[in-house]
Parts: structure tokens; C-alpha cells; sequence
């Protein structure tokens, strides 16, 4: 029943798409200025149907109704209710119907908020956000069906991996699928500016929103899928570079681009074709990452079930889409001229263009280079977090040192750049890196210049928030905010590297291990029993032997009955210094564990200093909510 | 439509993405070494399992060609390719070198006792280190060397009815 | 003016790297570069299999024994391929991999430049 339900709305919900691309034809040949209020009707019935079916998608695993295939294939009558709904969205199916979820919603919003903007541009972008619409949910329809239904109805399902039973799941998903599912209406909006020659400042403006929203959700939304791995993947690491990850990172660096280049748009009228290609190029890498990641090319930590056929139909999609943007493009191009002196900000803007570009180059390559090789010389190579670290670090520092400088440019031109400020600002930094060396202990050259330039940053960020208690401005403020946060990031980051210890060693229970600083005592193993799943926990009694600190930490090694699975969870203690962590492994045909211990200063300083980033995208969003309700 | 070089040039540079893909498709993703022969096996020493004596790679120097076969008692796999593994050494006289893999002594001699001993040789490996040398990540594994040590074709996972007519067709 | 700012930063640098220090070889940091090749997607640092265990065994031996890093990795590269360590080789095959961000680079820089230059009145 509930199968039949959700298909049907899935289907209604296509129709509409192809009345409403109909519709709109008819609406341009109106003269009147005004979009008809049927569009507005159909867009409404439009979003309603297939939020309505993602609830019945909901609803089917709530109540485990296992003749709908996937809470079959995903879920299991004893699992946990905030699991069963969580649960929906945590395999391709159901996050697929998401994905188009927000695809349509998206659609309807900018055509409610955009009434400002020119009639055949608001059309055209509503035609084209429903051509995705369409092609999604073909896909969905032919290939990846949630509400598939299975006969004779099995009576128990297969469960969800017990790695996505962690709370994370319910915010993780929905918040990049908002950041890189909403990158498809600036994609459209994008397409229809070229055709409608809807250019300049209103362009810029009409997206601007659009960009912000989708830029602090994918933001937040990488950093929660990170902090999910450190709790819960049990290595202590919290980025991979692999493919997954990568996929939600090279649209991130396309959006932050974006973000920066729609501001000479806005406000110097410039930049447009490459503020188009940006737009472009944002849902077009979101779009390959989901590819890459779900069509079984790629290996991958994170896997979704996977399948060949998926990935042709993606790969036919995702070429065509490539290939008519590419081509309206240049169809579309007329000549730009430029006009930017060297010591502006319209220069350094471009130059944050520059080094978003590098590094989006970099991850691309670096994650698809492994297909290159395998196809064109049948070697299979590994591209892993040492290639993305020589790479990408060593440009980390003019970056840094630019940001520091750049936003107290003028735009235009700059007869001085403040050298007395940025010199005092740079010896302070090189002050304070010294005293770290002689406080904690000392590191390489490179960990250094990197830790440098992010107090350049950082200082250069406190400085300009001082100075704007005298005149408040939220605009800086939002700017200020995302820019101190990266700067405290990447020095967090740095510290955390370069002071964190790491001891990997074999022990039996009772066995104590002795270190410079501190030991470790493996006091116990117990067994205890929970709804799904039996734990052995493993009692560790950590000393350190200056201050004689005592900690507790009980790592537990998971035996999960359905699906049959076993997981280490890490235990971490989290104190705002830093965080011990302990992890347990068994060690097949023997009594002795293998125990990995981990103590990695200023990591919750970490997540603060990357949440603050997203947090200057958010204040900046409040204004122009505040703005549209005057 | 304008002839320019840089749009003749992203379009090709599309289309070549998009082939790599395609094909890239088609590829299986499971690796494996079993590309990885033609190199001579390294000096090795390690001592057999029933005398109190040390091999090299020198002793294996005498035979026109050997299958170096890693196994343990604690191996399912095992057990399922060691009928193959008699199979080639009583009808067609392969000289098989079995390497004990991460085992203990009495559980290995009551693994050949029962199912049988295909070994003209057999040494112990109790850490697992010396496989390394060999390039063996798993059990079972074996690996055909010729006069000259040198690797000729690897098997990954248990031996089976098609091995055995490739080793056949190799060693004739 | 601008030699003056040069200068001033060479000596900061300079006074900064004496102080500084580069590590000695940790095993863990192999472990974390080394692929554990019967899973999925995890370092010999991060996986308790049976192959894990021993490549630790083995590395740590080739460290006591005064094995460098590389001698290390072109070890293990020849017995399982290129496919176990995590960073690519520089070598023939993956020239591309290791030219093409810098290429990027270059071209971008290019590009600005000559943005900059057609400066308008």
C-alpha cells in the first residue's frame, strides 16, 4: 500500500514537472510583466507531492513495512525508532529522493523570492531547474525506486550498518544535500541568465542568498560528517581526502569562490562569465562527486551499495549536462573587458579565485587520477592524504597571508597598502611561534611558516573586529568572523599535528605499558548487552606520570546481530586542552589486543574554529533576511 | 558557429573525460598482485616444520619448477584446496613447497595427518614475516617459480580445477 | 622601501628557522601511508587484520635494522605494487598527477597578470 502510494506521488510529481515547463513556454509569449499565478499553484503542488512522498518513504520505515524494498534492504524491526527515520535517508534511495526533495522545493522558493527580477529569466530558470527535476526523478523511477515493491513480503529486514546508527546521521545528509543540491538553482538561474541576457548586478543579486545558503549548509555539513568520523570511525584522524569526501569538497571550493567573485558582480559589474562558469561549475562537480561515489568507480571508505548500472545512467546525465551548458556558454559569450589595478580589491578577489581554483584542481586530480591510470596504463595507483598534504600545505601560506592583507584593500585602487600594520602584525606572529618552540617544543620549517601566516590571519582578523565597535557594519563583521575562524583552524590544526602522540602496541588484559610521560594499564574486559548489539568493554586506566592524572577510558569492540557486524568505538575523553582517545582491536587467534592510544591537543578548538567559519555565513544571511522583510 | 581553437579544445577535453569514465566503468575494483610476476623470489631461510634443519632458496634451485603453497591449520580455504593440491603432486609430480603460515606446530602436523601430505617440503612462517618477501597478503596463496626463481604465475585464494590445468599446461 | 620589508622578513624567517626541528621517522607515520590491501579503504595504522599486523611486524624490523623511509616504501612497492602506498610515486606514470596542480597554477597566475595589465585610464 504504502509502496504503491509513494511511487504514485513520485509519478504526479514528474507531471507536474512537465506541465509546469509547458506552462512556463506559454507564460513567455504573455506580455504581461507579471509571472502567472498558475506557475505559482503548480510549483506549491509540485514541492507538496514529493515532500509528501518522502514522508510516506518515513512513515514506511517507522512502522517497518517490509514490502517497500528499501526499509527491506535498510532497516530492522528492533532497530531504534530515531534510526528508523533517521535511517531513511542513509542509503541511495532514499537519499536520492531527498536530493529531489530539495531540488523542488529550491525551485518553488526562487520563484516565490525573486519576484524583483526580470519575467523570462525567472521562467527560464524555472524551466531548467525542472529539466533536472525531471531527469532525477526518471532516474529515480527507472533505476533507484525506494518504494519498490518486494513479493512474497519478507518478514524481518536487513538492518542498517551500525556505523550510521550514530546521530550524526540526521544532520549530516540533509545538511550537504542543501549545499550541494541547492547549487542547482544557481546552475539553472545561471543558464537562464545567459539566455535571457539577464546580466550584472541584478544577476548577482538575485542569486546572492542562494549562494550564502547553499555555501554555510555544505559547510556545516562537511565539518559535522567530520567531527562524525572522529567520534565514530575509531583511527582519530577527521579527513581522509577520500573520494566521498573529496565529492563534498570540490563543490565547496567552486561555492567559496563564487561567494567572493558574485561580490565584483555586485558591486564594480564585472567578472559575469566567470561568475557564470562558477555556477555552472558548482552543481555540475556536485553532480560528478555523486558519480564518482555511488557508481562503484572509485574505492572508498564509505560505501553505498554499488552498482554499474547507476553509474551509466549518471554518466549520461551528467554528460549531457556538461555538454549543453558548455555549449549555451559559448553561444552566449560576448567580449568583457576588465579594468583592475594591481592593489585593489577587485585583484585580490580574483586572487582568492586564483588559489579556490588550485586547490579545487588539486582534489579533482587527486581523486580521479586513480581512474586515469588504471584505464590509460593499467597500473592502479593510490592517491592519499600524503599527495593532497605536499601539494595543497605549501600554498596554504601565501593564501593565509593574503587573506590577512586583502579585505582592507579599497576597492579600485590603493595608493598604500597599510605596510606598518601588516609588518608589526607579521613579527608578532614570528614572536608568538617562538615562544611556542620554546614553551612546547619545536617543529619543521613548513609547520611554521603555516603556523605563522595563520596568526597573521588571525591578528589581522581580531584587529579589523576591534575596529569595527565604532562602526558597526555586519557585512565585515560576517567577513571577519569566517575569516578568523579559518585562521584559527588551520593554527589549531597545525598545533594538533605537530604535538599530538600516538602509541600503537599489542597488550592482554591485566599487562601494563610503560612510556616517558605517562602508562597504560589494561585493567579489565567485561561484557555487557544492549538491544542490538553484545560490547566487550575494555578498561584502561591511563596515568600521567608528571601530574599523576588519573584517567578512566573503556573503548568497547561491538558484535552487532543484524546486519552482522562488528565495530570498534573509540573512547575519547574531550577536555578543552585536549582529547585522549583509546581505541581496541582483537587480534585474530590470540589473547593480546591491539591497542592504538592517541592524545591530540586542542581538537575541540578545532571544530569551534571551523563551526565559526560557517557562522560568519549564517550572520551574513541574517541581513538580508533583514533586508527583504523592510 | 565561430571555429576557436579553445572551444574545438574543451570539447575534445570533455569527450576525453567522459570515455575515461565510461570505461573506467566497465574495470573491476578488487586488486590484486596477480600481475605482479617475472621478478626472482629473494634469498630466504626458513626452518621446516619436522626437522631441525633451515632451507634456502638454493634447495629450490634443483627443481625444474616449484609451488609455493601458504597455508595454515586455522584456514578454511585450506582445507577445500588441498584435494587439488595432492592432485598435483601425484599425477602430475609438482613439487610443492608448503610454507605454515601463522601456526602452531602440533595443529599443522594434525591438518597433514588427517587430509593428507602434498609437501615435499614444508617450512613454518610463525610471524608472517617472511610471506612479505613473497608478496603474500592472504591465505591461501601460492606462487609457481621455475629453475631460475623466477615467479611465473601467481594464484590468489584456493587453487581450483582451472589452476590445475594452467600449472599443467605451464610445467609440461 | 620594498627591500627594506624583504629584508625584515628574511631575517624573521632566519632567526625562526633556527629554532625550528625536523622529526625522526616514526613507524606509525609508514603505517599511516601504507594501504591495508584485504580491506576497505584503511591504513595498516587503522586496521587489526591479520596483514596489517604483519606489515607492521615487518616495517618495524626494517626500521631497527636502519632502513630510511624510502628503502621502506620501494620495498613494499615491489612486493605488492604501487597500490599500498598511499603516496603516489614520482615517476613516468604519474608525472601528470604531480605537474598538473602546479600547471593550474602557473596558468592562473598568468592569466591575473595579464588581467591586471590592461589596465584601463
Amino acid at each position: 500500500m504504502l509502496s504503491n502510494i509513494g511511487t504514485t506521488l513520485v509519478v504526479f510529481t514528474l507531471f507536474i514537472s512537465f506541465f509546469i515547463i509547458n506552462a512556463s513556454f506559454v507564460d513567455l509569449k504573455n506580455t504581461n510583466k507579471l509571472v502567472s499565478k498558475k506557475l505559482y499553484k503548480f510549483s506549491l503542488l509540485q514541492s507538496t507531492f514529493i515532500i509528501v512522498a518522502f514522508f510516506t518513504l518515513i512513515t514506511s520505515f517507522v512502522v517497518s513495512d517490509f514490502s517497500v524494498i528499501n526499509v527491506f534492504q535498510n532497516s530492522h524491526s528492533t532497530k531504534p525508532l530515531f534510526y528508523k527515520i533517521v535511517g531513511t535517508w542513509g542509503n541511495h534511495e532514499g537519499s536520492l529522493l531527498l536530493w529531489i526533495n530539495i531540488l523542488v522545493i529550491f525551485s518553488y522558493l526562487f520563484l516565490l523570492y525573486n519576484k524583483n527580477s526580470k519575467k523570462n529569466y525567472r521562467l527560464y530558470t524555472l524551466v531548467i531547474q525542472n529539466l533536472l527535476i525531471i531527469v532525477f526523478l526518471v532516474f529515480l523511477l527507472i533505476n533507484s525506486n525506494p518504494f519498490s515493491p518486494i513479493y512474497p513480503v519478507p518478514v524481518e529486514g536487513l538492518g542498517l550498518n551500525p556505523i550510521l546508527q550514530d546521530p550524526a546521521l540526521a544532520v549530516h545528509p540533509p545538511l550537504l544535500y542543501i549545499g550541494f543540491v541547492g547549487s542547482s538553482i544557481y546552475f539553472s538561474a545561471a543558464t537562464a541568465s545567459l539566455l535571457t541576457s539577464y546580466k550584472g548586478k541584478f544577476f548577482a543579486a538575485s542569486i546572492k542568498s542562494w549562494v550564502l545558503i547553499s555555501w554555510c549548509f555544505q559547510t556545516l555539513g562537511i565539518i559535522v560528517g567530520s567531527i562524525w568520523a572522529y567520534y565514530e570511525l575509531g583511527w582519530g584522524g577527521f579527513w581522509f581526502w577520500d573520494p566521498v569526501e573529496n565529492a563534498s569538497l570540490l563543490p565547496w571550493f567552486v561555492i567559496t569562490a563564487l561567494m567572493h567573485s558574485i561580490i565584483l558582480l555586485e558591486k564594480r559589474d564585472t567578472a559575469y562569465h566567470w561568475t557564470i562558469i562558477l555556477c555552472l561549475l558548482a552543481f555540475t562537480l556536485s553532480v560528478t562527486g555523486t558519480f564518482l561515489v555511488r557508481s562503484g568507480i572509485l574505492n572508498s571508505v564509505h560505501t553505498f551499495a554499488n552498482d554499474p548500472s547507476r553509474g551509466l545512467y549518471m554518466l549520461f546525465f551528467l554528460s549531457v549536462m556538461i555538454l549543453s551548458s558548455v555549449s549555451i556558454f559559448f553561444k552566449k559569450l560576448t567580449k568583457e573587458s576588465y579594468n583592475f589595478s594591481t592593489y585593489s580589491k577587485e585583484t585580490l578577489i580574483l586572487v582568492n579565485n586564483w588559489f579556490m581554483a588550485f586547490f579545487l584542481f588539486t582534489v579533482l586530480i587527486g581523486t580521479i587520477y586513480p581512474i586515469f591510470s588504471e584505464v590509460l596504463t593499467e597500473t592502479k595507483v593510490s592517491v592519499g592524504p600524503p599527495y593532497y598534504n605536499i601539494v595543497i600545505i605549501p600554498l596554504l601560506i601565501p593564501f593565509l597571508l593574503l587573506m590577512a592583507i586583502g579585505p582592507n584593500m579599497s576597492w579600485v585602487k590603493n595608493n598604500y597598502i597599510n605596510y606598518k600594520k601588516n609588518i608589526l602584525i607579521f613579527i608578532l606572529a614570528v614572536f608568538i611561534n617562538v615562544a611556542i618552540y620554546i614553551y612546547f617544543g619545536s617543529y619543521s620549517i613548513l609547520s611554521s611558516l603555516i603556523i605563522i601566516s595563520s596568526l597573521c590571519l588571525i591578528l589581522s582578523s581580531l584587529i579589523d573586529a576591534i575596529k569595527t565597535k565604532d562602526k558597526f557594519n555586519i557585512v565585515n563583521f560576517s567577513r571577519i568572523t569566517s575569516h578568523l575562524g579559518f585562521g584559527l583552524m588551520i593554527f589549531f590544526i597545525g598545533i594538533n599535528h605537530n604535538f599530538s602522540i600516538e602509541k600503537d602496541f599489542n597488550l592482554k588484559v591485566g599487562e601494563e605499558r610503560n612510556f616517558k610521560d605517562f602508562k597504560i594499564n589494561f585493567s579489565s574486559l567485561d561484557i555487557k548487552e544492549n538491544k542490538n548489539y553484545k560490547a566487550i568493554v575494555g578498561k584502561f586506566l591511563i596515568t600521567e606520570k608528571k601530574s599523576n592524572n588519573k584517567n578512566i577510558l573503556e573503548p568497547e569492540i561491538r558484535i552487532y546481530n543484524k546486519p552482522e557486524t562488528l565495530t570498534y568505538e573509540a573512547s575519547i575523553r574531550t577536555k578543552f586542552s585536549s582529547d585522549t582517545y583509546l581505541t581496541m582491536s582483537n587480534i585474530s587467534r590470540s589473547d593480546y589486543y591491539n591497542i592504538k592510544f592517541q592524545k591530540k591537543p586542542f581538537m575541540l578548538w578545532i571544530w569551534i574554529s571551523a563551526i565559526l567559519i560557517s557562522m560568519g555565513g549564517f550572520i551574513r544571511l541574517i541581513k538580508i533576511k533583514k533586508i527583504n522583510e523592510i | 558557429m565561430k571555429f576557436s581553437f579553445s572551444k574545438v579544445f574543451t570539447y575534445l577535453f570533455i569527450f576525453f573525460i567522459i570515455s575515461v569514465f565510461f570505461i573506467g566503468l566497465k574495470k573491476s575494483n578488487i586488486y590484486d598482485t596477480k600481475n605482479l610476476i617475472n621478478q626472482k623470489i629473494n634469498d630466504f631461510k626458513l626452518p621446516a616444520l619436522n626437522q631441525d634443519s633451515v632451507i634456502t632458496d638454493f634447495n629450490l634451485t634443483k627443481n625444474n619448477y616449484t609451488l609455493i603453497n601458504f597455508w595454515a591449520s586455522w584456514c578454511l580455504p585450506c582445507r577445500d584446496e588441498h584435494i587439488y593440491l595432492m592432485t598435483l603432486k601425484k599425477e602430475y609430480d609438482l613439487k610443492i613447497l608448503g610454507i605454515n603460515f601463522k601456526d602452531e606446530k602440533k595443529n599443522a602436523v594434525k591438518f597433514l595427518k588427517k587430509l593428507g601430505n602434498p609437501y615435499y617440503l614444508t617450512l613454518v612462517d610463525d610471524t608472517g614475516k617472511s610471506s612479505v618477501n613473497f608478496g603474500i597478503y592472504g591465505i591461501p596463496e601460492s606462487i609457481l617459480i621455475d629453475k631460475e626463481l623466477k615467479i611465473i604465475k601467481k594464484f590468489i585464494g584456493p587453487i581450483n580445477q582451472t589452476n590445475i590445468l594452467e600449472i599443467a599446461n605451464i610445467i609440461k | 622601501m620594498k627591500k627594506t620589508i624583504l629584508s625584515i622578513f628574511c631575517f624573521f624567517i632566519f632567526v625562526d628557522i633556527l629554532f625550528a626541528n625536523e622529526q625522526q621517522i616514526k613507524e606509525i607515520e609508514i603505517y599511516k601511508n601504507l594501504r591495508c590491501l584485504v580491506c576497505q579503504g584503511q591504513s595498516i595504522a587503522d586496521s587489526n587484520s591479520d596483514f596489517a599486523q604483519t606489515i607492521k611486524l615487518v616495517v618495524k624490523d626494517q626500521i631497527s635494522n636502519g632502513k630510511k623511509k624510502k628503502e621502506i616504501y620501494d620495498f613494499l612497492v615491489e612486493k605488492y605494487g604501487e597500490w599500498i602506498v598511499y603516496e603516489p610515486r614520482i615517476n613516468k606514470n604519474n608525472f601528470f598527477l604531480w605537474f598538473l596542480p602546479y600547471l593550474v597554477l602557473v596558468l592562473g597566475g598568468f592569466i591575473i597578470a595579464i588581467i591586471i595589465k590592461k589596465k584601463g585610464t
